[in-house]
């Protein structure tokens, strides 16, 4: 059956693909950009075809190779694992459409590079999220990270120096993962993610389970741009072309906070996590101060690509803040935002790009006089919404991830994380407004008796439909999943929580 | 506390080389020593690794000699665990791989900037964006 | 860049051990299941022996032997025979990688088809490593271009 097979069809498919684009590509350079996007539909549904059999029959356990695990490696797939697919996948096909017209003019003699390694990156992402075996992990992480070190190197003037900063400080992310699964293998010697939640208990006293847990949440951390280890991001993503800045601000945070909770929840137990350690307090606090920060800096930026990664940073300690609550609602409340929250980032990052392919600068202060609302009316309006939703304005989406985290911080009888977070939201509605004001609104102009002020016409200048294209999409999916919350919350998240909760 | 550190001498090495390269990602300011600063870092995690594959009393590598033909099971108390090295191997394709891209890196730097020091790549970026 | 050398030991043993090298590293991927050995490593080793012939002898004579397109070919035809393997699996009725169904197309029965499906991957595994290598190397010495270094 073919349905059986498609854990391994996700990742396979646009494994070949991405090398058949880069033979292709070396003679013709048009067949490359339809190439990608069929390897990423056919990922797009395999991946509401795994979501689907997961609903209907509960967790899959899909073995490579025959072998039985734990000598073997196994993915194993659960309601978390196959939302989150269906979210990569989806976002990874938008933005590659997205990408078709963005790419053609700002590299157009390294169309077929870019599709291969893009490819490549959506895979790795898509791996990242369905196995079950620690070592697999760390394989698919490092793809993931090489893949875009080398899209975010193809970008503007900064790009190269923040692409070097990134890999000096991504590869002491993966070296300190590496670490943890090593001593975790010392200990036990097992890698598999089940069997080492079975082997771990009798061992939560020694000193090298601590300092693997340890090594773990830092590597993360940094792989997550968790604060203070966001360093890297900031420079990074602003100066990376405007696709691989949609497609990672998306999704790559937002797998690096799945591997979180695996770590927190199924490798280590919740009572470990919890109560044994105090590491979900200490990244409550954390992610508090995420969030601040985050807000905070992003009042402070001109361009607009610098600002929305300051914004994405604060997002992340929302998402860190929900699975540091260790209750239902707040886990409810963070994967929930993690589907959101790619969907927002993404969006807003698609509109800066479709503003840079337009005027080629993205200075706030230039907004007024480029005459955005009459030139971009489309582009504007998707960028209007989705600030909305950031905010945490109904119906978006944002609104019911952010009800959740605050109702789930009410159950813990943490004031201080739920006046953190209407604090954080009153910030970010500063921060949006600010532009928007700049895009909509004019100064009132002193009234002349004498002459008429000329109005000249403004054309409508908008971006080219397949760009606005998948767009729109997004902004759809923002206002639909966020009616449909609470059927979205009954049939998957609910059973995606870990069960103990 | 002398037994202790003679005791686990080989994790005490691989420690000192980590930090070495630690400090020389984190503290130097020439980009291709930072790079070394990288490799030499994951060269140590690779070898601390290795090292937890052997075994006291002898243990040899996994071959077993002049078995030609011959089906007796092996005893595995004998021979060392091969597995850290399979995943080591994986380990060192990343980090060459990690290497060859950060140095394509270097060389874009280099030709951009003329230069591969780092406040001074900052000067200049600074100067131009004004 | 790389320029020619002159030197008429360093090109003779060049020559000697060229094809020995390239021996030994095809030994090395084939014995790797059973032995030290396996597709990086022999990768390695083949690639080692181009870069020989490039550092003994000029750019251009090493782009003779081993050309741009064909490199680049051999970059992805080694992930191709590797997922190739895996595909005729799934095909085959089992899961991916699971070898012992390969037994249907070999004429060996189901233990020993899981020895050839792995001595396919290594194959595959060491043509890839080999390309990726010498490209490595040949990218970072003439800063990525090789059309003008190539013209000389």
């Amino acid at each position: 059956m073919i349905s059986d097979q498609f854990p391994a069809l996700i990742i396979v498919f646009p494994l070949i693909i991405a090398f058949w684009i880069n033979i292709v590509g070396w003679w013709w350079k048009k067949p490359c950009f339809y190439m990608s996007v069929s390897a990423l539909t056919v990922s797009f549904i395999s991946s509401i075809g795994i979501l689907n059999t997961v609903i209907t029959n509960g967790t899959i356990h899909y073995r490579l190779g025959g072998w039985e695990p734990p000598w073997g490696i196994e993915y194993v797939v659960d309601h978390l694992n196959a939302f989150l697919l269906v979210i990569v996948s989806f976002i990874g096909l938008l933005v590659g459409i997205y990408s078709k017209r963005d790419i053609e003019k700002e590299m157009p003699q390294k169309i077929p590079q870019f599709y291969s390694v893009y490819t490549l990156l959506v895979m790795g992402l898509l791996g990242m999220t369905i196995t079950g075996d620690a070592f697999n992990l760390y394989v698919l992480l490092e793809i993931v990270s090489l893949a875009s070190y080398a899209l975010i190197a193809m970008g503007e003037d900064g790009a190269p120096l923040a692409s070097f900063n990134y890999v000096i400080m991504g590869t002491i992310g993966a070296c300190f993962y590496l670490l943890g699964v090593g001593y975790l293998y010392i200990v036990t010697g097992s890698l598999n993610m089940a069997d080492l939640s079975e082997l771990l208990p009798k061992l939560y006293h020694s000193k090298a389970v601590l300092v693997a847990f340890a090594f773990f949440l830092i590597g993360i951390g940094i792989k997550m741009a968790f604060f203070p280890l966001h360093v890297w991001l900031p420079d990074a993503y602003t100066h990376a072309p405007s696709s691989v800045s949609a497609f990672v601000a998306g999704t790559m945070t937002k797998v690096g906070a799945y591997v979180l909770m695996r770590v927190l929840f199924t490798i280590f137990r919740p009572y470990f996590s919890i109560e044994l350690i105090p590491a979900t307090t200490v990244l409550g606090w954390t992610a508090v101060a995420a969030m601040m920060y985050g807000c905070v800096l992003a009042i402070a930026q001109h361009d607009l690509k610098r600002m929305l990664c300051y914004i994405l940073i604060a997002e992340v300690g929302y998402i860190v803040l929900g699975i540091s609550m260790a209750n239902r609602m707040g886990l409810t409340g963070a994967i929930l935002h993690i589907m959101n929250d790619a969907l927002m980032m993404a969006c807003l990052f698609s509109v800066a790009g479709a503003i840079m392919y337009k005027f080629g600068n993205r200075d706030i202060t230039n907004f007024r006089q480029q005459q955005l609302n009459k030139k971009m009316p489309f582009t504007m309006a998707a960028f209007t919404i989705t600030a909305l939703s950031v905010v945490g304005i109904p119906p978006t989406c944002g609104f019911f991830s952010k009800w959740y985290l605050i109702i789930g911080a009410i159950d813990a009888r943490q004031w201080v994380f739920a006046i953190a977070l209407i604090l954080s939201s009153l910030l970010s509605a500063v921060v949006f407004f600010k532009v928007i004001e700049k895009i909509y609104f004019k100064p009132r102009e002193p009234v002349h008796p004498h002459n008429e002020v000329t109005h000249e016409e403004v054309v409508m200048d908008e971006a080219p439909m397949s760009m606005l294209i998948p767009m729109y999409i997004m902004v759809g999916g923002i206002l639909i999943l966020g009616i449909l919350s609470g059927q979205i919350i009954s049939t998957v998240i609910q059973f995606a929580v870990p069960a103990s909760f | 506390m002398i037994e202790y550190i003679i005791a686990k001498y080989n994790y005490w090495i691989y420690i000192v080389l980590m930090m070495i390269g630690f400090y020389a990602m984190i503290g130097k300011t020439n980009l291709v020593k930072k790079l070394l600063g990288m490799n030499v870092f994951q060269w140590a995690i690779i070898l601390f690794y290795v090292s937890t594959g052997s075994k006291k009393g002898g243990a040899t590598i996994p071959i077993v000699m002049g078995a030609h033909g011959h089906y007796e099971p092996a005893q595995a108390i004998q021979f060392l665990n091969p597995l850290p090295h399979c995943l080591m191997l994986t380990a060192i394709v990343v980090g060459v791989s990690t290497t060859g891209v950060a140095l394509a890196l270097v060389i874009m730097i280099y030709r951009r900037y003329h230069t591969l020091e780092e406040d001074e790549i900052l000067e200049l970026l600074e100067t131009s964006r004004k | 860049m790389i320029t020619l050398l002159e030197d008429i030991i360093v090109k003779t043993v060049c020559r000697i051990l060229v094809p020995l090298m390239q021996l030994f590293g095809l030994y090395v991927i084939a014995h790797g299941h059973g032995s030290p050995g396996g597709g990086f490593q022999g990768g390695c080793i083949l690639a080692a022996s181009f870069i020989l012939l490039l550092v003994a002898f000029d750019l251009a004579e090493a782009k003779k032997r081993l050309s741009e397109k064909l490199n680049n070919f051999l970059n992805s035809f080694g992930v191709f025979i590797y997922a190739w393997t895996g595909w005729m699996c799934l095909l085959l009725g089992g899961n991916f990688l699971d070898y012992g169904k390969l037994s249907k197309i070999l004429p060996v029965d189901s233990v020993k088809a899981r020895y050839f499906g792995v001595f396919s991957i290594e194959v595959g595994v060491g043509i890839t490593v080999m390309a990726v290598m010498v490209s490595l190397f040949i990218d970072l010495i003439t800063g990525g271009k090789h059309e003008e270094e190539s013209e000389k």
